[in-house]
């Protein structure tokens, strides 16, 4: 019966390319050549084009708005604004944090660039002419910029329309600019360790205000079509599915009306979670006009409008003992969500998994508080290639842990060893609320530091401190939480977090899989059919993976914060092995054997003890043509996958850094990653993956911060400024990994994407702020431009 | 991110460009690259009715060598300066800044002329003319004229050349054989403009500083042409002390604003950090240090 008879089984194994096979991306050979298919590609018959006038001030009455000299423009057909929105009830929307964002500036603006009117144009550049001459007029407000004062009394009210609720969708609050307090741990046990502990340290630390900034920007072109009244919606979605509800929600269409499709998309990093007005005001528009209407972004739009991430400031302490034995971990987080509380994650989450502090520590007891204000500034809070503040939580406690080395002069790596939760304490309970699954940090972190020869790092450095000259070296061993969720933890708008995948096999042996996550360069077409392929033993090459439209995907609630491994991935390999479950009886129903005598053979069952057996492929054929009586024909099915739990991927990094102390300029001599991702199912993807992450990292902190000045101006919003390295200054990455599978996870993975900016950013600051540790140092404010570094070495006269 | 309205014309010849520019006024631009001024299109801080696209002018175009000087037509792109053996040859100041501006997509198309016509004072040129005593010629209804490069900038975008001028060349007298040149800037990325830099060309004789020029970049509102500092290192070794002298003279002379890439007194440092640079590097490179 067989088919491949003449191959070796290595060689079957390797003509299905599953699960570990470092291939390259199905993906590449599009977006290599230019012909992905991205939204500003979709060009629709008689399709119209949308542009905002935007604020000019941060805060400020609304008092009038002129619209005649841009009705004149030549293609100019629409000005919408929020009075017109209005009598839809379209004017304002629900945010995925329970908070309510404006559409259209209803009244006032709240942050410099709001949306206030959208010009609706037969192109771009009339759609652009008719924005300039929307007269605005405005009466200015007192802008409140810095969080530290937005809970004073007398602080200027940003939000009046909720400035009397008790509470904007996240527990009570005490003032018109607080959003939420949260708290988790055990404050008085923690505050008793404080007290009678040895050591006690404590640093303020501000993670800045920084930006996703994907290459492709925000966009949408919405088609309502008037024959069928079906709404369709194209657009860069990172949950296709969610945004179906929340329109349906928004504009009271019923969810079988409406179409969302995320074509290729160019990057998202959380930038692409929400709802934004142009997705609204474009299906407005379209309703209205009867036209599909296309709304793009510019950079300075999606810098200054589109969905931030960080902006928290905290003051982070640990207790320990004499020899930096840590016995309790404190964190004060002031938290600038901007003018509406636009943050993408699980609703109960007010400071997402931020409670994942603990890090990769045995630290007995612990508590945490933050708070979230107001401030006039762009909304949002997303979580920025990380999981919900989990890379907030990272930074903080992998900068503690130095601080705390540094007083109890315990060598870095040392007081890692010393604290960290043991292989044996697995599944391990953290003080503050999680269950860690797996993992195996002494192993990992004594890898890096024999691959790096971490003692003769530090015996060098010594050398070049006794010469005058800077060497940082910066450790980092993070753990992190992803995979949101178990759905009695995770719901966003009242959706569990669960995903899905449905898979149909094809009468000759070929695979279609639909999954309820959404790539955006994470080459979900290629590791899910791995996963399927070495499930099924059917050829990766033979297996599409289809996601994106909600016309045919299963629901799911999308890709971001690491969950599409940890969640779809796991319901991709349970609806696999459904499928081989239905595939063994048919075989045995073919080869007229008992299903108990049926054994798997990479692609085939085989008759325990014979030669007869039969290829996936041929049970294919047989699923439409010959199936046991009692059995329906086809070869399909569907998994909802409800994870018990997180999973927490963890890694060890070191960087090494030179730093030049007349300039400041920082050189990244060497870094070096360890991941530890449970099962590695595309070892090259996962490289990708991390040289990606780093490379972020390596953005933030080095350079990547959203400024406005005191009135409100956002300063620096475009790409000469906001700092994306280039080839030129990215420093070369060297990966590492081990695996300690997830326990939980059907494959044992647990999600790779995040944990390299997570684990980068800390071991960038960790090796600057290492370079001037043996002069007293214990922090130095990210972003660490040539300025900011320059001006430490300035005020320790190092520059001279 | 959209350009307003503009009608587009390609001139053949200087003349037809002359006339084109003479037509429009103030209501006319001149494209060259076009990597400064597109992207001021497009952001709308530009708005020009008419576009007058001098690339096919012919005559714009190319590095030459004439009697005791350089020519470098205005139309040339970087990318064909950092690529000229000549100039590696006779002035190396340039390929080595040139390499220094922006990236290859962009140098491929940025003309020198532009750079050092535009009156940016992020361009890098205009300093390393200034050092190199370059002339720019201007031509316009009238005729031809030569302004020195040391007094064609006035102010931000604010330059010598009249309205109804186009720049055709830049004229560089020949290095002295043996002096020594350098470029140093300091910049957050490539693409950026700098953050402070310098340009220094010395001449060294029997371990004597003979003679010096001395110009620094986007540390004022124009390049800036700095005799005291180049004062400092004429007679001297060009030793430590010398160099400390010419780098105060280059801060006193600063004059940078605060933005994104720095404080002013971060800028104004690395003014002179960057003066030491490019001292070092041109004594290194000098015959008869």
């Amino acid at each position: 019966m067989s088919d491949t008879r003449e191959m070796t089984l290595e060689e079957r194994e390797a003509t299905i390319g599953g699960i570990g096979t470092a291939r390259k991306r199905k993906e590449d050979a599009r977006f290599i050549r230019g012909q992905g298919n991205y939204v500003d590609d979709i060009k629709l018959p008689g399709m119209l084009h949308g542009d905002f006038v935007r604020s000019s001030h941060a805060h400020a009455l609304v008092k009038s708005i002129d619209t005649e000299a841009a009705l004149k423009v030549p293609g100019v057909l629409a000005v919408v604004t929020a009075k017109d929105l209005e009598p839809l009830n379209l004017h304002w929307m629900p945010t995925l944090a329970g908070d309510m964002a404006a559409v259209l500036a209803d009244k006032k603006v709240h942050f410099q660039n709001q949306e206030i009117a959208f010009v609706v144009a037969t192109d771009r550049y009339a759609a652009t002419d008719g924005v300039q001459l929307v007269e605005v007029e405005y009466e200015a407000l007192p802008p409140l910029i810095d969080p530290k004062t937005a809970l004073d009394p007398g602080a200027p009210v940003i939000r009046d329309d909720v400035a009397e609720n008790e509470e904007v969708g996240q527990g009570k609050r005490h003032h018109p600019n607080h959003i939420f307090e949260w708290q988790v741990g055990d404050e008085a046990a923690t505050d008793a360790a404080f007290e009678a502990a040895d050591i006690t340290i404590s640093e303020d630390i501000l993670y800045p205000r920084c930006h996703p900034s994907p290459l492709e920007t925000c966009g949408c072109v919405a088609s309502m079509d008037a024959v069928n009244g079906k709404l369709t919606v194209y657009g860069t979605f990172q949950a296709p599915h969610v945004i179906r509800t929340v329109v349906s929600l928004i504009t009271g269409l019923e969810e079988s009306k409406i179409r969302i499709v995320s074509p290729d998309i160019g990057g998202g990093f959380g930038n692409k979670v929400g709802a934004y007005p142009g997705y609204i005001c474009a299906a407005a528009a379209s309703i209205v006009t009867g036209h599909p209407v296309k709304w793009i972004e510019s950079r300075i739009d999606n810098l200054t409008s589109t969905a931030f991430a960080r902006d928290y400031h905290m003051t982070g302490e640990l207790a320990a003992d004499k020899d930096g034995k840590i016995l309790a971990v404190r964190a004060k987080v002031l938290a600038d969500h901007g003018a509406f509380n636009t943050h993408a994650q699980p609703m109960k989450w007010p400071a997402g998994l931020f409670n994942i502090l603990t890090g990769s520590y045995d630290i007995p007891v612990g508590h945490v508080k933050v708070d979230g204000v107001y401030t006039n500034k762009a909304p949002g809070g997303v979580a920025y290639r990380c999981s919900f503040r989990v890379t907030e939580a990272a930074y903080l406690i992998e900068r503690l842990v130095d601080v705390l080395a540094q007083k109890t002069s315990v060598d870095k790596a040392e007081i890692r060893l010393r604290n960290f939760v043991q292989p044996e304490q697995f599944p391990y309970k953290s003080s503050l609320g999680w269950e860690y699954d797996s993992g195996d940090y002494p192993t990992a972190l004594k890898k890096v530091l024999a691959a790096v020869d971490y003692e003769g790092l530090r015996r060098e450095q010594a050398e070049k401190r006794e010469k005058g000259e800077l060497m940082g070296i910066g450790i980092s061993t993070f753990t992190e939480i992803v995979g949101a969720g178990p759905v009695r933890n995770c719901d966003i708008v009242g959706l569990g977090m669960f995903d899905s995948c449905e898979i149909r096999v094809h009468p000759t042996g070929s695979v279609i899989a639909r999954l309820g996550t959404k790539s955006q360069g994470q080459g979900h077409e290629t590791t899910f059919a791995q996963i399927i392929a070495t499930e099924l033993g059917i050829p990766s090459d033979n297996i599409t993976v289809e996601e994106g439209d909600t016309d045919t995907a299963p629901y799911g609630l999308g890709t971001y914060g690491s969950r599409s491994t940890p969640v779809a991935g796991a319901a991709t390999a349970r609806a696999a092995r459904k499928i081989r479950e239905k595939a063994k009886k048919i075989a045995a129903h073919v080869l007229e054997a008992s299903v108990d005598d049926l054994e798997w053979d990479v692609d085939r069952f085989k008759v325990t003890g014979s030669d007869l057996s039969i290829t996936m492929k041929a049970i294919a054929m047989a699923a439409y043509s010959n199936v046991p009586e009692d059995m329906e024909h086809g070869l399909e099915t569907t998994d909802y996958y409800n994870p018990p739990n997180f999973t927490y991927p963890f890694g060890a990094y070191v960087c090494v850094v030179e730093i030049d102390r007349f300039t400041g300029d920082v050189k990244v001599r060497r870094f070096y990653a360890l991941d530890d991702c449970g099962t590695r199912i595309n070892p090259m993807v996962i490289d990708g993956q991390i040289h990606g992450g780093l490379t972020e990292a390596f953005g933030i902190a080095l350079g990547q911060q959203i400024i406005y000045d005191e009135t409100g101006n956002v300063l620096g919003a475009n790409l000469m400024d906001y700092f994306l390295p280039t080839a030129v200054e990215t420093p070369k990455w060297e990966t590492d990994f081990t695996v300690t599978p997830c326990p939980h996870h059907p494959i044992g993975a647990k999600g790779i994407g995040e944990s390299p900016n997570v684990g980068g950013v800390p071991a960038f600051t960790n090796a600057i702020v290492d370079a001037f540790a043996h002069l007293g140092v214990t922090h130095m404010p990210m972003p660490h431009t040539q300025g900011a570094v320059w001006r430490t070495l300035n005020e320790l006269s190092l520059n001279k | 991110m959209t350009p307003g309205a503009f009608e587009y014309h390609r001139p053949n010849t200087v003349e037809e460009a002359l006339a084109l520019i003479e037509r429009f006024g103030d209501e006319g631009k001149v494209l060259a690259g076009g990597h400064s001024l597109v992207p001021m299109m497009k952001l709308r801080l530009a708005e020009p009715a008419h576009l007058i696209d001098i690339n096919a002018v012919g005559g714009l175009r190319g590095i030459r060598g004439e009697a005791g000087a350089i020519v470098i037509g205005a139309a040339t792109t970087q990318s064909e300066i950092l690529n000229s053996g000549m100039l590696l040859e006779k002035c190396p100041i340039l390929p080595e800044a040139a390499a220094q501006i922006a990236d290859p997509q962009v140098r491929n198309c940025g003309t020198i002329g532009g750079n050092c016509a535009n009156g940016d004072p992020g361009n890098d040129d205009p300093a390393i003319m200034m050092v190199l005593d370059a002339s720019y010629v201007l031509r316009g209804p009238i005729g031809e004229r030569q302004v020195s490069a040391r007094k064609f900038y006035q102010g931000v975008y604010t330059t010598a050349l009249e309205e109804n001028e186009l720049l055709i060349e830049i004229r560089i007298p020949a290095p002295a054989k043996g002096a020594g040149m350098a470029y140093r800037k300091l910049k957050r990325k490539v693409g950026d403009y700098a953050i402070a830099a310098a340009a220094a060309v010395l001449s060294m004789s029997g371990g004597r500083c003979t003679d010096a020029a001395i110009a620094i970049t986007n540390v004022g509102d124009t390049a800036l042409f700095v005799p005291a500092a180049a004062n400092a290192l004429q007679g001297t070794p060009v030793d430590a002390t010398a160099i400390a002298a010419a780098a105060q003279a280059v801060m006193a002379a600063a004059e940078p604003v605060e933005d994104l890439r720095g404080t002013v007194e971060y800028r104004t440092a690395m003014a002179g950090q960057m003066t030491r640079q490019a001292i070092a590097s041109a004594l290194s490179r000098a015959v008869g240090s």
